[in-house]
């Protein structure tokens, strides 16, 4: 096991490489000068010149790349030229938004589609089945912006049972802010299931079809049993796979339902520095993002080996 | 004579295929005894499985099975849901052909184990544990208790077959199934895991039906043996009537595809000829006449009845039985 993770790890490190890479060019190629945007259209050559001099910006692209990297390794991601806030500390101040909306969109998509699938694949063709994949379908072609619409017309507007926008901190008024989030998570996780629903369906067919399953039938186990003991635990990799794509999606933040709902998340830091160019921080935030994709992989690739004893052993 | 604890009354299996109706298993007879032993044999595809499954009632969704199977005085076909289930890995155990398949791969072995006992039988965890401890020794499996703890890919294939036959037995069955338990193994486990079923079905006293395409591993170790071709039972005897003297040419024929040590190397193996009949067409005649060699105008015309001639006990499905044969094969 611990040859494993000690050979995940080292499996990740290009990759970060690439990523760290791929970010600083996306930001450096991007056209227009970075001085000429801070000093505004008024700026004198000169003071512009003085400018890309003091910032680095007249040194060949991989100095800049190497130096950049340099102040990253040692936890300087830079400072936003407009506000002066470190990308840690705007991030840090972001985070908790996104995260508690992705771990609740999540976990009630996880509630919807996980049942579903199982009560699918126990009687796979029979009605219920059939009316839930149509179903499924349906909702996975709704685009965000209008669930979150209808949800807010439905519960904000006409029932008055739920606040349309809004955010307080946790640690302020715990309701308050569980209140603030259901209706943003709800639109997430409506996106959500009919994903984790159709993946985990047809695995569970699958492996309802194995000889395993049919011993289990045969050793006169309950049903009940060979559903979620025999047959979920091997069906549910693939789910473990989209569940971490969905987190390491949803850690950025949605730019969409941030912005709907007001909530002061990762996404709405993102929108905020690519209108003001401030580079700086998009930079920065796109190089935390991503690591933070590579860490969710990293750990569903850990929950393979809990869930499949032939992975912790290597030998699948 | 009391009543047998199987009975396999007209049982018929029909799988829809897009090609129409495939008959799997072509309303077979057969019975058995308490505490005895019965060879099912037959090539693959002859519906030999099919049959070991209707009697589990393990059979695929849209099969349509008719019939009865009666076990220890119940009709399994009709029986509910939970009766069966409580009937199954108790008095009725299966082993089934691939080890490397028929074992969860992300369960532990003493919970594929344990999971059976505490299902039937009323024990506690430590008397489960227990218990299959002894049964992974009795199958022959060493240090035990250290295997429980261990998954299925870290045993090899003969040990995982002992795994399955261990937990198979954990109930003591009235029946065991085993639908060719050596196939997928290694020639030199075959005997042993042969051996094993043999030794555990006498200590037990439990009735067997072995499923297998090899006439060799029913030759010592069934009282008596049905071949199965094309969904019927063509032939049905006591092992050793069945040996002494075979009626049905497919019989025959099945024998002699076996290869023996004393053939000079190099020789031809006598494989039957052609394929077995299409399953979805209606069939007239005997189902194996187009591959007999014996087979007279009659065998295309007229299915025959599968009936005893001169030894009740000793049934076959033939106009020419092989005893006849040389009047009329020249």
């Amino acid at each position: 096991m611990l040859n494993f993770v000690v050979r995940r790890l080292l499996a990740i490190l290009p990759v970060l490489l690439a990523v760290s890479l791929l970010t600083f060019l996306i930001a450096s190629l991007l056209p227009g000068d970075l001085a000429l945007v801070i000093l505004g259209d008024q700026a004198t050559p000169e003071n512009v010149a003085a400018l890309r001099r003091d910032m680095g910006l007249d040194q060949p692209l991989w100095w800049r790349y190497l130096s950049w990297l340099g102040h990253v390794l040692q936890g300087d991601l830079g400072r936003s030229f407009r506000t002066g806030q470190t990308v840690l500390q705007a991030v840090a101040e972001r985070i908790p938004v996104s995260l508690q909306l992705m771990l609740m969109a999540e976990f009630i998509g996880l509630l919807i589609g996980v049942p579903l699938a199982i009560a699918c694949a126990a009687r796979a063709g029979g009605a219920f089945d059939r009316f839930m994949t149509g179903s499924a379908f349906a909702m996975l072609s709704m685009p965000s912006f209008l669930t979150a619409i209808l949800l807010i017309y439905l519960f904000a507007v006409e029932l008055h049972w739920l606040p349309a926008t809004g955010y307080v901190p946790f640690t302020e008024a715990p309701l308050a802010n569980l209140r603030f989030f259901v209706l943003p998570a709800l639109t997430l996780a409506l996106a959500e299931w009919p994903g984790i629903m159709r993946v985990l369906r047809s695995d569970m067919i699958a492996t309802l079809q194995e000889d395993y399953i049919a011993l289990a039938k045969a050793k006169g186990l309950k049903p009940a049993r060979i559903l979620f003991v025999h047959a979920l635990k091997p069906s549910s990799l693939t789910l473990v796979t989209v569940t971490g794509i969905n987190i390491g999606r949803l850690l950025g933040g949605t730019l969409i339902v941030e912005s709907i709902f007001a909530l002061p998340g990762i996404g709405r830091l993102l929108v905020g520095a690519i209108y003001t160019r401030d580079l700086v921080i998009l930079q920065g935030v796109v190089l935390l993002v991503a690591c933070g994709f590579v860490l969710v992989n990293f750990i569903v690739d850990m929950l393979y080996a809990v869930l499949d004893p032939r992975i912790r052993h290597g030998h699948a | 004579m009391s009543a047998p604890l199987l009975s396999i009354e007209h049982v018929a299996v029909e799988l829809p295929t897009p090609r129409g109706n495939l008959r799997a298993v072509d309303h077979v007879d057969l019975s058995l005894a308490a505490g005895r032993t019965l060879g099912i044999v037959g090539e693959s595809g002859c519906g030999k499985t099919m049959l070991s499954r209707a009697v589990l009632q393990l059979l695929p969704k849209k099969a349509k099975l008719t019939g009865r199977v009666i076990f220890d005085g119940e009709d399994l076909v009709r029986l509910d849901a939970e009766r069966l289930r409580r009937l199954r890995g108790r008095d009725l155990a299966v082993v089934f052909q691939d080890p490397m398949t028929s074992l969860n791969p992300v369960l532990t072995i003493g919970t594929q184990l344990m999971e059976t006992i505490q299902e039937h039988l009323e024990l506690d965890a430590a008397a489960a544990r227990k218990r299959s401890i002894e049964l992974l020794a009795a199958v022959g499996i060493p240090a035990p208790e250290q295997r429980l703890a261990q998954y299925p890919h870290q045993c090899s294939g003969g040990m995982r077959q002992r795994i399955a036959i261990a937990i198979a037995l954990s109930c003591e069955p009235k029946l065991l199934i085993a639908d060719e338990p050596t196939t997928a193994l290694d020639v030199t486990i075959q005997a042993q895991i042969l051996d094993l079923l043999a030794r555990e079905q006498r200590r037990r006293h439990m009735a067997m039906i072995i499923i297998t395409h090899d006439l060799g591993v029913v030759a010592g170790r069934a009282d008596e043996v049905a071949v199965m071709y094309a969904g019927r039972v063509v032939e049905r005897a006591p092992t050793s009537a069945l040996f002494k003297r075979m009626h049905m040419p497919y019989t025959e024929a099945l024998l002699a595809a076996i290869p023996k040590l004393d053939t000079a190397p190099h020789t031809l193996l006598p494989a039957i000829s052609g394929r077995p009949p299409d399953p979805t067409r209606p069939l007239r005649g005997c189902s194996f006449a187009p591959r007999c060699r014996y087979a007279a105008g009659r065998c295309h015309e007229a299915k025959p009845e599968l009936k005893g001639a001169e030894m009740p006990e000793h049934l076959y499905a033939c106009f020419y039985p092989i005893r006849m044969a040389e009047g009329i094969g020249a």
